[in-house]
């Protein structure tokens, strides 16, 4: 029995478990001996001009080596926008010399001995900034009255397609339209950023940094410290989770490599919460416009979304993001009319980057908030009009009128599976009981059917590189480029390269993280790495036997063809004739016995399910509790329903942070006010139930797994699910729509507004 | 200021600066990097080690407060023999970890439920781990794993030298 699709436990886990992960901060290479602890001086304003910054009593203070500011930094060229397509002034110094842009623009760096030595040194670097009017929320930069850049003479970074045509729609009896925001919110990997930096006498720099891809970090290394890649050995140690939040080299890790070339020593940095909270990437942040319209009998005929990104200060990824929010805006219906246009705005706060789902949850929570709107709208039960909408099953692939090629689906049966696990007809019978009693806990009932492209191109293709060596112990190594940090690859591809060769899993190394060992590679991200990671150690594996086999035939002077993999073996045994084989560690034995290889997708993949979320909500206080969460996620072929499911949990708990508790908040002054995890609303075990999860799976044909990618389902179902659920247990009171996060606060000012009170 | 602290059953005597934390302590001085520092302000418990049979947050902890105590953390809970402790087996078998940055901590804090509570409720277990915020497994599979440890009866619930754990 193939060991594929099996619950192999994590091989990763007796160490993690008993001596713990190495993080980036928990290094004691030799190389980082002497190192000194960089401390960030950062803007405590969120727009203002730079006045002055001393530094004089800094540098008096105890372990003080350096105090880096603007000026120190002038050879590097400021940060260009990542993107063509954006505003080609909006670049980003490398530490703020005329102005600041959010509150956590870095402005300079003190470099001590130790680490406390530090904190009480930057707190004695005397920085002037005179204020000015801070732009916080879409609607301020649109109004283009206060720019962040003002030689680029607009707050607009980037905008994406056109106005819908004014008779768009034309001939629909009913049309619904909502303003909805999807709120800003922060991934908070438990391991905060950390790098370190130590440059050889070979004129090499040897970082190590928490990250999720590693040779596109070195890649953007190179760029902005105008330094040929190879010099560069970039280093992901494990990584303490990313979300997104880790994908590309934060400004500060290669300013961490200039450093220690700057000071001739060894530097290292790891921030803490607070400055996590304000330094790191944030997600989301969306307000949405959303219009559908159909008939009476629930057939939809036209749907249009508006987007507003706020990008924060600096373009990062989050820029681009609402690119693939309108490719997917039509998600899993076959509406004859989708329109999607998108407009990305700078404003005095973090940048926004990927977070889990990136793009696709907040297609999702439009669309399917959109749905329920209609179905209330026209008094019909939601789930019918998805039903009598829903795009009907294919297996061959399906162009979408915003350019997306699915790969195939069977939205219905998904949908159905759910309802019928989460016993839908039972719970709209126990919410009418509810209801008519006027219980104070009353009950919502909330569905989402999803499709999101996972796999897309992400700037290094829709491949990746593997290699696989077979060594002479019998032992065997698999180098990667996916950057595993949580998913369990070590385990994964070592199941898959066993799966051809016979060799156990506890004998296979994954290597991963490290350029000079692994200089190709698309890292972690996009749901992309069983699909395309996963995909290359497959067809390394098959071209490893297949060159045993021409080695063996000849050791054994026997025909290619004659030879089969004899898994118990390890090796290439005589068709029809027990005890005759070699084994791959002998072959190995007699030369070194290594593939290396490509693998290239055709085209990304489009996963898909639907949810079904069950809530209490009390009326009087207003307090959402999710009791039931019902899933079908179908990624295809399932590699290992143990890390599969783990990465569905993490995805739900994440999508119903977002659509009950989490948000990113800023006063009018652009001051952070969830800047710690004592203010920052982060979920915890309390206030989630154990899931539901029901299989579905139908392979793609995109890789010979059949896999498509599971990491971000969880947030892209889920989030819209529960907020349906929500406004659902209080939608007999009147309430038509809550934003998310659907706080106790929020929830009761609808049920009160409702009602016809203030 | 001198301090006297028995770390996972070695005594040690150490110098430090009366204002250092105990989780930097055991991470910069004993180099237990097992310890994890996820804020700053006692909010997610990936620092939780034992100190004197209560589980607590190394991070709030002055290491000079801990001076004359006895300390586990998660390096201190493999037996002689490299036998791992019933919480640790159960992380592993139920998949209760991921990313493992807030895993020492969360493994410390189920121990502590366990001594205080050796048969909980899934609703009790998710009481008791409220201080410890994971991201990665949105906490059922934790939920599972401390579930499962319980079945191993009051050793779950202990830490090696034979020291009595209460919350």
């Amino acid at each position: 029995m193939s060991i594929l699709g099996t619950r192999v436990v994590r091989t990763e886990d007796p160490l993690f478990l008993t001596r713990g992960a190495t993080y980036t901060d928990d290094l004691t290479d030799d190389r980082l001996a002497g190192a000194l602890h960089a401390t960030f001086v950062r803007s405590t304003v969120a727009h203002g001009r730079l006045l002055s910054v001393d530094t004089s009593a800094a540098l008096e203070a105890p372990g003080v080596v350096a105090v880096v500011t603007a000026e120190d930094v002038a050879d590097l060229v400021p940060i260009p926008p990542p993107f063509p397509f954006v505003n080609r002034a909006m670049t980003r110094p490398w530490l703020a010399s005329d102005r600041v842009r959010f509150v956590g623009d870095p402005i300079a760096v003190v470099l001590t001995e130790e680490r406390y030595q530090g904190e009480d040194a930057a707190e004695m670097v005397a920085v002037d900034i005179d204020p000015l009017p801070a732009v916080v929320g879409t609607a301020a930069a649109a109004a283009d009255e206060v720019l962040l850049f003002p030689e680029a003479g607009t707050n607009v970074m980037a905008s994406f397609g056109e106005p819908a045509p004014a008779d768009f729609f034309d001939g629909c009896e009913v049309v619904v339209t909502q303003p909805m925001v999807n709120q800003r919110v922060a991934p908070v990997p438990l391991e905060s950023r950390a790098a370190a930096a130590a440059w050889g006498e070979d004129g090499r720099v040897t970082v190590w940094c928490t990250n999720q891809g590693a040779q596109q970090a070195r890649g953007q290394f190179g760029d902005w410290l105008k330094m040929d890649p190879d010099l560069i050995h970039l280093i992901t140690p494990d990584v303490g989770g990313g979300f997104g939040a880790k994908i590309g080299a934060d400004p500060e890790y290669a300013l961490i490599a200039w450093l220690a070339k700057h000071v001739g020593r060894p530097v290292r940095w790891a921030e803490n919460r607070s400055e996590n909270l304000i330094g790191m990437l944030h997600g989301r942040a969306q307000d949405q416009v959303v219009t559908i319209g159909g008939r009476r009998d629930g057939t939809i005929e036209a749907y249009s979304l508006v987007v507003d990104q706020d990008c924060g200060s600096y373009p990062r990824i989050g820029t681009v993001l609402p690119t693939l929010t309108m490719l997917m805006a039509p998600g899993v219906y076959g509406f004859p009319r989708v329109h999607a246009q998108a407009r990305a705005l700078a404003t005095t706060t973090t940048s926004i980057g990927a977070y889990r789902g990136a793009g696709r949850p907040e297609a999702t929570a439009a669309l399917e908030r959109a749905i329920d709107l209609f179905a209330a709208e026209i008094g019909m039960d939601p789930a019918e009009v998805r039903r009598k909408n829903l795009l009907p099953a294919f297996s061959e692939p399906h162009r979408t009128p915003m350019g997306a090629t699915y790969d195939n689906g069977d939205y219905t049966a998904a949908l159905d599976k759910a309802l019928e696990a989460a016993g839908y007809a039972e719970l709209r019978a126990e919410q009418a009981r509810r209801r008519e009693r006027g219980d104070v806990r009353q009950l919502g009932i909330g569905m989402s059917v999803y499709v999101e492209i996972t796999g897309a191109d992400n700037g290094a293709g829709t491949g990746e590189a593997a290699s696989l060596e077979v060594h002479p112990d019998g032992t065997a190594t698999v180098l990667t480029g996916t950057s595993p940090h949580g998913q369990g690859h070590a385990t994964a591809w070592a199941m898959i390269a066993s799966d051809q060769l016979g060799i156990p899993v506890e004998k296979i190394t994954v290597v991963h993280g490290d350029t000079d060992r692994v200089p190709e590679g698309g890292g972690t991200m996009g749901s992309r790495s069983l699909q395309q990671g996963g995909a290359a150690v497959h067809q390394a594996a098959g071209e490893l036997v297949e060159l045993a086999r021409q080695r063996a035939a000849e050791k054994l002077e026997v025909d290619p063809e004659d030879l089969v993999v004899d898994l118990g073996l390890a090796g290439l045994a005589v068709r029809g004739t027990p005890g005759t084989g070699v084994t791959f560690a002998d072959l190995a034995a007699d030369e070194q016995l290594l593939v290396q290889t490509r693998f290239t997708a055709a085209a990304p993949t489009f996963p898909f399910g639907a949810h079904v979320v069950v809530v209490e909500v009390d009326v009087e206080s207003g307090k959402a509790q999710v009791t039931r969460l019902i899933a079908v996620d179908d990624a295809g072929t399932i590699l290992n329903p143990l890390l599969a499911e783990g990465q569905r949990h993490g995805g739900y708990a994440q999508g119903v942070a977002q659509a009950l508790l989490e948000e990113v908040l800023y006063d009018e002054d652009g001051n952070p006010t969830t800047s710690t995890l004592a203010d920052y609303p982060f979920i915890s075990a309390t206030e989630l139930p154990s899931f539901e999860l029901v299989e579905m799976a139908t392979p793609t044909p995109m890789n010979a797994l059949g896999a498509k990618g599971i990491g971000e389902a969880g947030t892209i179902g889920a989030t819209p699910a529960v907020q349906n659920a929500v406004i659902d247990a209080v939608a007999h009171l009147g309430v038509r729509h809550i934003d998310m996060p659907t706080t106790p606060m929020r929830v009761f000012r609808a049920v009160q507004q409702a009602q016809g009170g203030n | 200021m001198q301090i006297s602290i028995t770390v996972n059953g070695q005594q040690r005597t150490d110098e430090v600066e009366p204002r250092l934390l105990l989780a930097h302590y055991l991470r910069e001085v004993c180099g237990l990097k097992a310890t994890n520092l996820g804020c700053d302000t006692t909010s997610c418990g990936a620092c939780t080690v034992i100190v004197d049979g209560l589980s607590v947050k190394s991070c709030t902890v002055l290491a000079a407060q801990t001076d004359g105590a006895q300390v586990t953390t998660l390096e201190g809970l493999t037996g002689p023999d490299g036998e791992m402790h019933p919480v640790q087996k159960a992380f592993r078998e139920e998949h209760g970890l991921q990313c493992g940055f807030c895993t020492p901590g969360m493994v410390m804090a189920a121990i502590g439920v366990l001594a205080d509570n050796p048969d909980p409720t899934d609703r009790e277990i998710r009481e008791g781990l409220e201080g410890n915020l994971c991201r990665c497994t949105g906490y059922h599979n934790i939920v599972r794993a401390v579930q499962s440890a319980a079945g191993a009866g009051p050793a779950a619930g202990q830490v090696p030298q034979a020291q009595e754990v209460a919350r």
